[in-house]
């Protein structure tokens, strides 16, 4: 049994604590921010990154979308019968797919796939006191290991965030064309009709940049902060799971009301 | 894997990343309804646009000659001023008369131009002189509802 003044000073602690966290976070964003010069200068370093996070990323990503566009054509079909206007399967398709699923779903699957990993890697690096070595040997840990890799996600996720809409469009017109038998001209033309290249497609491209920028920073902060044991790690990469997740539909709901809400 | 493999890949990923992209905005977005056809000006006032958009097309027998550019308020006149981007290879006689329908019962608001009988053609910045404004509907009920009634007494 604690006492009112116990629990008060508890509550007082872990907010003091979770702005600390914030702040060690935000210094993190901003030395990666000012290194960032070593992604131009050593752009090998890069390039590898992005082969390990977006091109591994590429089949997982793929084969969600393919299904993401079978569901949405099966159930857009269900639900636009109702109104006799089966016709708009293609736009509720599209216009879904590119505002919110595809940034979204590939940022969750990102963090899934590519987050986990990174945190793990700097994890493991720290536990096995790779990056002590390397500050020893007056490497700078930041710059030789978090900005090619912080960078690599920022470019990787609006790619595979695009390849997500692309198949899954393609998806739901193989259900909703092929297999349930929309016609096709009505398919493309409503869609092409409706999704508009700034307000649909560009937005949701900024999105996915975004998404790119906070799951990977949200991973490189897990991972660099990690106890430097197995449990630690552990830890440090439940943490990217469920902290970026809950930052990507956060970050999705506020972009939304921005962008679509007039 | 050596470098030059992976950089092969890496190159591939971000290729397929802009294809993706250019389907997106060419098969499922609009871009090609984005003419970049040679366009001349040309201004026209209305009382009341009824739901009219900017880049609302702008239609001559059901085709597509041009888009609405821009909706302004004219506080000398109190009128709406629309201006049109007409595609330079239409021209349409100076006394073409233009107005505001809709595509279907519910549907988008559009701009159709019927040809007028004129030598001389529209150029780029003169103004359309007959014009004619959007049907609104609830306008349009309760001058049913009035007429109606009044045909009781």
């Amino acid at each position: 049994m604690t006492s009112p003044f116990q629990a008060i000073s508890n509550l007082g602690a872990r907010v003091r604590s979770n702005i600390t966290g914030l702040g060690a976070f935000m210094r993190l964003t901003l030395a990666i921010l000012a290194r960032s010069g070593t992604a131009v200068s050593r752009l090998r370093l890069v390039t590898q990154q992005v082969h390990f996070i977006g091109n591994h990323s590429l089949l997982i990503i793929a084969v969600s979308g393919l299904f993401v566009g079978f569901v949405l054509g099966l159930q857009g079909y269900y639900t636009l019968s109702r109104y006799g206007s089966e016709e708009a399967l293609g736009l509720l398709v599209a216009l879904s797919l590119t505002r919110e699923l595809g940034p979204v779903v590939t940022a969750l699957l990102f963090a899934g796939r590519a987050g986990t990993s990174l945190t793990a890697e700097i994890g493991l690096m720290k536990a096995g006191e790779q990056l002590a070595a390397m500050e020893v040997m007056a490497v700078d840990p930041i710059r030789r290991v978090l900005v090619p890799r912080f960078w690599a996600g920022v470019i990787a996720l609006p790619i595979l965030a695009a390849v997500f809409s692309m198949v899954g469009i393609i998806g739901g017109w193989v259900v909703g064309v092929m297999l349930i038998g929309v016609d096709p001209g009505a398919f493309w033309s409503q869609m092409q009709e409706g999704v508009d290249v700034v307000n649909d497609v560009l937005n949701g491209f900024i999105k996915s940049v975004v998404f790119g920028v906070a799951v990977t920073l949200v991973a490189l902060h897990a991972g660099w902060t990690a106890r430097a044991t197995p449990e630690g790690v552990s830890r440090a990469t439940t943490r990217t799971v469920v902290n970026s997740s809950l930052l990507i539909l956060g970050l999705d709901f506020v972009m939304t009301a921005l962008m679509f809400g007039n | 894997m050596t470098r030059d493999k992976t950089d092969f890949w890496v190159g591939l990923f971000v290729l397929l990343g802009a294809i993706a992209l250019v389907f997106l905005a060419l098969r499922a977005g609009n871009m090609s309804s984005f003419s970049f056809a040679p366009t001349y000006q040309v201004q026209a006032h209305f009382d009341n646009l009824g739901g009219l958009k900017p880049r609302a097309p702008v239609k001559s027998s059901g085709v597509v000659v041009g888009r609405v550019s821009g909706i302004s308020f004219d506080t000398q006149r109190y009128q709406a001023v629309v201006t049109l981007d007409l595609e330079s290879k239409y021209e349409f006689p100076a006394d073409s008369s233009i107005s505001i329908l809709t595509s279907g019962l519910l549907g988008e608001q559009y701009i159709g131009i019927t040809p007028g009988g004129d030598d001389k053609m529209l150029a780029d910045g003169s103004t359309i002189q007959f014009t004619q404004s959007a049907v609104v509907l609830e306008e349009l009920i309760s001058k049913f509802l009035y007429s109606s009634a009044g045909s009781q007494d």
